[in-house]
């Protein structure tokens, strides 16, 4: 059976795109064929962190104004077989595409892959609401910052008021540093606040940047505490039990050279 | 009383600050209620309760409370005098 899941947060700048890139990564990963459809329209950059971006012939905009079928506008990743991107268009703007559109899409897609994941914009309008129209699921991303916080209660609520009622979040760009002396909120104080169910938790890693420098997700990647963490939430995707991963600190001689800057 | 309790805040660390302050902020924000919509709520309430008793305007309060995960409107209205009819 497949499904169609949103990767959403309201606030932009916590790793939404980047999120969309590793589970849709990972979920290839596991023999599972996917479609990645990127909904910012006029702002994409999905293409970019999966190295695809010389790839592109046709965009969403295209498909869903019938110039051409789905298929001529899918780009096939070159690692992952079984990885598809459903680009859009990086002229139009978010009037571009309608909810029926997405509906009548992805309706198709589920025909013939696992997974649907529609990468979405940031903010609660036109775009938001095409995003999650044909969502079965959707995932909320945030951070342990205030401001990220909030406008993830506020895309919750949004969803719930569309019927959109599985939720699950995603805490993004954790410092366990800071976390262990007080001075950020963790994974429960969020639970706490938002009390939607939580499939990851990912710190900040400074390969997560090298990765999209390369256009390459480093879901899997064993070095990386963010790509193990990928892993897991790709494995609760998948409906597995894998308890939370203790975050590796930081040991003084890696701050002290940090700090020295060597 | 509020000097000791300021001292208590500011020696709270910032991730508790944070999730205290977001824990306040989203009572409303779920509540959506401007406050336009308050004086409203205020006014029409006055209206109501002026039918059946004399009460201080300007000592009463409205205020939106959570209670376990729902969201409470607690009134706290002086009631000064009955009206008779």
């Amino acid at each position: 059976m497949s499904e169609v899941i949103v990767i959403t947060s309201g606030k932009g700048g916590v790793g939404k795109t980047t999120t969309t890139a590793n589970i849709g990564v990972g979920l290839a990963q596991r023999g599972k064929s996917v479609v990645l459809i990127d909904t910012d329209t006029g702002l994409r950059n999905l293409d970019l962190l999966l190295g695809l971006e010389n790839r592109i012939m046709y965009d969403l905009v295209d498909v869903t104004e019938g110039r051409i079928p789905y298929k001529k506008a899918l780009v096939r990743h070159k690692k992952y077989e079984s990885l598809f991107l459903l680009p859009t268009s990086q002229i139009k703007d978010k009037s571009a595409v309608n909810p029926a559109q997405l509906i009548v899409l992805c309706d198709e897609l589920r025909k013939e892959y696992d997974y649907v994941i529609i990468d979405c914009p940031a903010g609660i309008e036109q775009g938001f609401k095409t995003a999650i129209a044909a969502a079965d699921r959707a995932i909320v991303v945030t951070m342990p910052e205030v401001s990220a916080v909030r406008d993830a209660d506020k895309i919750i609520g949004e969803l719930g008021r569309a019927e959109k009622d599985n939720i699950s979040l995603i805490v993004n760009r954790i410092r366990p540093q800071m976390v262990e002396s007080g001075d950020m909120m963790d994974m429960s104080d969020i639970d706490d606040i938002l009390a939607v169910k939580c499939i990851g938790q990912v710190p900040d890693d400074e390969m997560v940047v090298t990765s999209a420098n390369r256009g390459e997700p480093l879901v899997g990647n064993p070095k990386s505490q963010a790509g193990r963490a990928y892993a897991n939430i790709v494995g609760r995707i998948l409906g597995e039990d894998i308890p939370f991963m203790e975050f590796e600190k930081e040991g003084l001689f890696k701050r002290l050279k940090k700090a020295l800057g060597i | 009383m509020l000097d000791s309790l300021l001292k208590i805040f500011s020696k709270e660390k910032s991730g508790k600050v944070a999730k205290r302050r977001l824990q306040m902020v989203l009572i409303q924000d779920r509540a959506s209620v401007s406050p336009e919509m308050m004086n409203q709520l205020r006014d029409d309430i006055i209206q109501v309760i002026s039918k059946y008793m004399v009460i201080n305007q300007s000592d009463m309060e409205i205020t939106l409370e959570n209670v376990d995960d729902s969201v409470a409107l607690v009134a706290n209205i002086p009631v000064q005098n009955m009206k008779h009819h």
